[in-house]
């Protein structure tokens, strides 16, 4: 059974037409064209699918789509504003935080819910947020050394705005 | 040349391709829609060991939206493997399988459920045959084949080496310790599962995007089994999600998606699930081992025995290089006078290991830097200044005729225990209770270090021939970009920034004016692909030479222009000019001009192929290498007597890089190097119960987590090594071997407990210090080695100490 489901993605109103039990992450991938969210497990296990819902991260793997509508739905595409990498994402590539990068775009969402929610964290912080997201090339050094550039240079910018 | 020397070498510049990667645009091969495009699946046995009697496909076929189903009858009759002389693979098995998960028979289908539907509904008649799922069933039963080739009834590979009388230097010692040790096998683990693309075109040509760490390999594979012309089949890899050497060798998804487009007219994609990607596997071999070594009173070797016994799996894989591996690397870190090493590979009904990160070299570095530790105590000396003493000569030649050229592990060493304050922390933590207090808490704190050598790249390709490792082709345009071709695989560690790197600083360019197209069998030269630490090196030194192949021309045509002599030339800040007159310099787009007009088009080449070393012995081509990486690594945690909990606090590693390219990508690959290491140290395991794997999913299989991971603090030695392009030597896989033993002798050092396998896992812990209240030998590890009769070894005189050849062949050198 196929039903239509009016999303919300990255700020804009998207349509589709999709079998009632395809996950958010299918309908993202397959029928969005939104790539950038990847797939590790399909089972919920690894955070890889992760974007934000209303700014929560969700494992879209385990979301279906149904339950969205009328949500705010993230995806790595939409972290970007007008050209501008978020700082994350700035440091993320400064640091050397994406080896492969396949789990990147899961965990860049992930640490963005968490600044939203403590602007500085302590290292620990970020790992315990972290701690659902797996990554095998980086050791994770580098990605909590990113996420730490990151909050310290958008702390630094709400001072001077 | 000094670091200040360097414009672009050496800076900590981001990644090429990073931009990309952060905002979710990197297309990985399951990222690919191309229209009209199908879905395959592959039906696997559920059956460890059985002849297939007969399989029927009708139902699948009558199911809305299957556009093919294919059974090996569909394909070839040929066998393959990655390795020309273990040919054992089927890609869809006809007669019998050898492990739950092979594969069968396919479906293409509008869409993955339905592929999957009909998957299950293909009837397979199976007679079962008993399954040997380990060494000692294998052996135990030679009346059940499971294959009928290799060295012996389900032995894959024997080997048996001696470098000069190892039982006279053992005779002769004033120690001599035997150990046994087992090393689990481990998935890769990989965040992106495994997925092709193929696309039979309508012209009958073959393209197959996929995320392989090999193009090459697989190229040369596909032309075999599918009795095609490789000039009518292109491979391009995508960038790999994590490869890990889990993505080296050609595979039954691949092949088949290519039949499947053949047979549909239509794109075909297949991608593995995660449980597939287990049962897939080439992981780690699971390892047990004996070794038997000579010490003198001051802890130098006399000499050293070690045999090693390997699961295999069900195939071949890359398993003959992977049993010489167990043995050849040892020998490269400190002076080991004389060496014999005997190996075996079993076969079982388990899914075949193969290259995973360190290929065959972690396992017996765990027994050797185990065993060294209990020397160092029984001899009553500090296990790091023990290390210190015996570190192998630089320019010298092994035991097994290996040529150590740059060797900076004495001063890997002397930085991680300066570092980790090693001899404070040596002395405080551990020991008997009566000489320390004893703290409340039941965590006990530890410390230990361990050493490792690796090699950067192999010095033979898998199959013999006399052409180049790598290729690079660098072709300037008018805009002052220069565009390089290599068949390089980016799997994360950054081929692609160090092509570019390479490249920008020969020519005095940006990276950024580089442009780097990898890995397409149609336009890129031949690299051999993105294993044994190969590609820095090897099309690292291609790129170098196809860029002053570019640049001496350019020079030519910009002396001539100037009225200066070509050598009084400097290419820096996108211009060419004479250093003294600087004004004059020529933009470097300009400069490209100058020499098209000359010469015409500006494309040149760039070969690679490493210098010849083999020791000239049956088996002295798997071991050889330009040169060698050298990691010291100390751990420091604390060990719950009550729970068995390991809780890793810090790990220093200082890695001897010969020259960090870019630091921060080589801080990466030692990270992630450590990581792995503690993975396999305390938690990791391909395991199997009921002929299953014991935990196919993510969350089962236990890997580290940030909360896991400790703080890594990772020091760079820098040795300028004469092999390596600008120096450099490998990172990727080398840092990981030292952080097994490491935390293995840092528990000893925390308790008085041997846990003499991995992974270390709390219960075996808890076992140990059971014995050690019972007042019985407080270890835990194997107990038993298998009834195996090695064959008479080759012997050969050992080569140690001999300095390193003067003249030495090098193909395509400039």
């Amino acid at each position: 059974m196929k039903v239509r489901v009016a999303l919300t993605v990255n700020g804009e109103s998207r349509e589709a037409l999709v079998p009632v039990h395809k996950t958010l992450l299918e309908v993202l991938r397959e029928e969005l064209g939104l790539t950038g969210t990847k797939h590790g497990c399909e089972l919920g296990e690894c955070g890889t699918c992760t974007v934000l819902l209303d700014g929560e991260p969700v494992l879209s793997c385990l979301a279906l789509p149904v339950e969205t509508e009328g949500c705010r739905i993230t995806t790595v595409e939409g972290m970007a504003e007008g050209g501008r990498l978020h700082p994350l994402q700035q440091a993320f590539a400064e640091l050397g935080a994406a080896q492969c990068g396949y789990c990147t775009p899961g965990i860049l969402l992930t640490a963005t819910a968490l600044l939203a929610d403590r602007p500085s964290p302590t290292r620990q912080e970020v790992k315990n947020a972290l701690a659902g997201n797996l990554c095998r090339c980086t050791g994770y050094t580098k990605i909590l050394d990113a996420v730490e550039l990151a909050a310290l240079r958008m702390g630094r910018q709400e001072v001077r705005t | 040349m000094t670091k200040s020397d360097f414009a672009v070498i050496g800076q900590p510049l981001p990644k090429v391709d990073a931009w990309a990667k952060v905002v979710g645009e990197t297309k990985y091969a399951d990222d690919l829609f191309l229209p009209r495009m199908v879905y395959g699946k592959l039906l696997r046995s559920s059956h460890a060991h059985a002849r297939i009697r007969s399989i029927d496909t009708a139902h699948a076929r009558a199911v809305p939206g299957v556009y093919a189903v294919i059974t090996g009858a569909d394909l070839p009759r040929v066998k393959f493997g990655i390795l020309p002389v273990s040919q054992d693979e089927e890609v869809l098995c006809t007669e019998k399988v050898r492990m739950v998960g092979d594969a069968i028979a396919a479906v293409a289908a509008v869409d993955e459920e339905t592929a999957e539907q009909a998957c299950r509904l293909i009837e397979v008649d199976y007679e079962p045959l008993p399954a040997l799922m380990s060494i000692f069933d294998a052996l135990a039963h030679p009346e059940v084949r499971i294959h009928e080739y290799g060295d012996g009834p389900n032995v894959h590979k024997s080997v048996a080496l001696q470098f000069g009388d190892v039982d006279a230097a053992l005779t002769g010692a004033d120690l001599v310790r035997e150990d046994v040790f087992f090393f689990e096998g481990s998935n890769h683990l990989p965040m992106e599962q495994h997925a092709a693309v193929a696309h039979w075109g309508s012209d009958g040509k073959l393209t197959l995007w996929s995320s392989t760490q090999t193009p090459h390999y697989v190229h040369r594979l596909l032309a075999k089994v599918l009795d095609t012309p490789a000039a009518h089949i292109r491979v391009i890899a995508t960038p790999v999600g994590g490869g890990f050497g889990g993505k080296t060798e050609p595979f039954a998804h691949e092949i088949v998606a290519c039949q499947l487009s053949k047979l549909t007219g239509r794109p075909v994609k297949i991608a593995l699930t995660r449980e597939e990607v287990f049962y897939t596997h080439r992981g780690r071999h699971p390892v047990l081992m004996w070794i038997k070594t000579g010490f003198t009173k001051q802890g130098d070797i006399t000499g050293c025995h070690l045999r090693t016994w390997l699961d295999g799996g069900a195939y071949g894989s890359y398993g003959v290089a992977s049993t010489f591996y167990t043995g050849v690397i040892n020998p490269v870190t400190y002076k080991i006078p004389v060496y014999k090493f005997e190996a075996a590979r079993i076969f079982t009904n388990k899914p075949p290991c193969g290259p995973k990160r360190g290929h065959g070299t972690p396992q017996p570095r765990f027994a050797l830097e185990c065993q060294l530790d209990k020397a160092a105590e029984q001899l009553g000396l500090d296990p790091a200044e023990m290390r210190r003493r015996i570190v192998a000569e630089p320019f010298t030649k092994t035991a097994n005729h290996l040529t150590i050229t740059t060797i900076g592990l004495g001063e890997c060493i002397d930085k991680v225990v300066e570092a980790s304050g090693w001899r404070e922390k040596r002395a405080r933590f551990g020991g008997t209770p009566s000489v320390r207090p004893e703290p409340p808490s039941p965590k006990k704190p530890g410390i230990g270090i361990a050493c490792s050598a690796y090699l950067t790249g192999a010095g033979t390709a898998i199959y013999w021939n006399d052409m180049p490792h790598s290729g690079v082709i660098a072709r300037a345009d008018r805009s002052g970009g220069v565009a390089v071709l290599c068949g390089a695989t980016d799997i994360g560690q950054g081929s692609d920034s160090v092509l570019a790197y390479l490249t920008a600083e020969v020519l005095g360019i940006e990276p950024k004016d580089v442009h780097v197209h990898p890995a397409d069998t149609s336009l890129t030269p031949v690299d051999l692909g993105s294993y044994s630490s190969r590609v820095t090196l090897m099309c690292g030194m291609a790129a170098i030479q196809a860029a002053e192949r570019l640049r001496a021309v350019i020079f030519q045509a910009v002396a001539q222009r100037l009225g200066v002599s070509p050598t009084s030339l400097v290419a820096r800040e996108r211009k060419v000019g004479v250093p003294d007159d600087w004004d004059r310099a020529v933009p470097f787009e300009k400069a490209v001009e100058l020499g098209e007009a000359i010469h015409g088009v500006l494309a040149f080449r760039g070969s690679y192929a490493p210098p010849k070393r083999a020791g000239r012995y049956k088996g002295g081509g798997v071991g050889p290498s330009p040169c060698y990486s050298y990691s010291a690594c100390v751990v420091e945690l604390t060990v719950d007597e009550e729970t068995g909990q390991v809780d890793l606090g810090n790990v220093w590693i200082a890695h001897d890089v010969g020259r960090a390219l870019n630091p921060l990508l080589v801080e990466g690959q030692v990270e992630g190097s450590v990581y792995m290491g503690i993975g396999e140290a305390l938690m990791e395991e391909q395991v199997f119960r009921k002929n299953l794997h014991k935990q196919p999913s993510m969350l089962e299989y236990k890997s580290p987590t940030t909360l896991e991971t400790p703080e890594i603090h990772t020091i760079l030695v820098e040795t300028d090594d004469p092999e390596g392009p600008f120096g450099a030597k490998e990172a990727g896989q080398g840092p990981l071997l030292p952080v097994i033993p490491a935390i293995a002798n840092a528990i000893y050092h925390a308790l008085d407990i041997r846990i003499d396998e991995v992974p270390i896992t709390p219960d075996k812990i808890l076992k140990a210090l059971e014995l050690k209240r019972l007042g019985k030998p407080a270890r835990v590890g194997p107990v038993k080695l298998p009834l195996f009769t090695f064959k008479e070894p080759i012997v050969v005189e050992s080569a140690f100490g001999q300095p390193a050849d003067a003249v030495v062949s090098r193909p395509f050198a400039s």
